[in-house]
């Protein structure tokens, strides 16, 4: 079965959206993305594919892998945690609290949305992380990470909202500390050591998009 | 015909297992097993639950620590927040709302918890989506 056809059935009635009003998404800024389709279809060659997003939850992300792809979904907030490290004061706890922070069995996971947050960690807990993603991904899983290609000053986190599987939508909110490094490409490639590359690209605003897999 | 909904309070502190057959808003605090099987369970903004939850429909607007199973759906207004597994077949998660766990959307029809690893449907056109209105992505179609 190919990836249109199980994004096809379900399109949604438009309901109540408790919160927020039914024109905010519209107003988030895009980007066009093309790691995300070959993402996908990498989750809908498994039956009940369990996915790991890193990031904040988006009801309308859980819907869609939920809905449409018949997901598992596992949301990992790891940009609260660091918030919540940072406020407490315990930023040198953070790499030996990521170690242990995954409860997924090894070789489970099919999918992993690692969104940016790479950037957003010091080198310890950036290789604490990268080897525990590394760890629960099953072989010839799929990890998407994006990564930023200037210093810039950033103090917020993004939200990444699917809006469909070539375009992503992006809402920044308020981060307890900015982002920590731009990792050159061999820095990238050393941390996910064990993972392969499997398309790497530069988007047009400068974000590097890459998906990962594991080796089978 | 007006439905009944039965209210607890603010200040009511239960511990055990709550089971009814009618509706039902939680402003006060839970902690055990709260089985409402064909029955909507709200808690306001004031509830604070530490339990195991089972009902058709679950509206949380305060505070949920532990599992829930809801037949229909689940619903995470803003500021809700849930600590736990959710199991529903559709599931909503507003913005500014806390969530923390795991999401399975077990089809509709499928037997509670016993989600087997079965080829997912083909094709279901007329089965409704969760919420979230114009935010719900838009695969491109072919």
């Amino acid at each position: 079965m190919g990836l249109l056809d199980r994004l096809g059935p379900r399109r949604s009635e438009p309901e109540e959206r408790p919160g927020r009003p039914a024109t905010a998404a519209a107003e988030d800024p895009a980007f066009s993305t093309k790691a995300l389709r070959k993402f996908l279809s990498s989750l809908t060659a498994r039956e009940s594919p369990i996915l790991l997003d890193l990031g904040p939850v988006v009801g309308s992300n859980v819907s869609f892998f939920g809905e449409q792809l018949g997901c598992k979904i596992f949301v990992e907030d790891i940009f609260a945690d660091i918030d919540r490290h940072v406020r407490g004061g315990k930023l040198e706890e953070l790499p030996a609290f990521l170690k242990k922070r995954f409860p997924q069995v090894t070789n489970t996971v099919d999918g992993i949305l690692c969104w940016d947050l790479i950037d957003y960690l010091d080198k310890a807990s950036a290789a604490e992380i990268a080897n525990e993603l590394t760890r629960v991904l099953r072989p010839d899983g799929a990890l998407l990470g994006f990564f930023g290609t200037a210093q810039a000053q950033v103090h917020n986190y993004t939200k990444y909202i699917i809006s469909d599987e070539m375009t992503l939508k992006h809402r920044p909110y308020p981060a307890a500390r900015g982002r920590q490094v731009t990792l050159l490409n061999r820095d990238i490639l050393r941390l996910f050591s064990g993972l392969r590359v499997s398309d790497s690209f530069l988007l047009q605003n400068n974000l590097r998009e890459i998906l990962f897999r594991k080796p089978a | 015909m007006e439905k009944d909904i039965v209210n607890i309070g603010k200040s009511v502190v239960i511990k055990g297992e709550l089971n009814g057959s009618e509706d039902l808003t939680i402003e006060g605090h839970v902690e055990g097993t709260i089985q409402l099987r064909d029955h909507v369970l709200t808690i306001g903004p004031n509830g604070r639950i530490k339990a195991q939850v089972f009902a058709k429909s679950v509206i949380v607007l305060g505070e949920v620590t532990g599992n829930v199973t809801a037949s229909d759906k689940v619903d995470i207004r803003d500021n809700g927040s849930v600590d736990g597994d959710i199991i529903s077949p559709r599931v909503a998660i507003a913005e500014g709302a806390h969530f923390r766990g795991s999401v399975d959307m077990q089809r509709k029809g499928a037997p509670a918890q016993t989600q087997p690893k079965a080829p997912q449907p083909t094709a279901q056109p007329q089965e409704k989506s969760s919420s979230q209105g114009s935010q719900q992505p838009q695969p491109v179609r072919a």
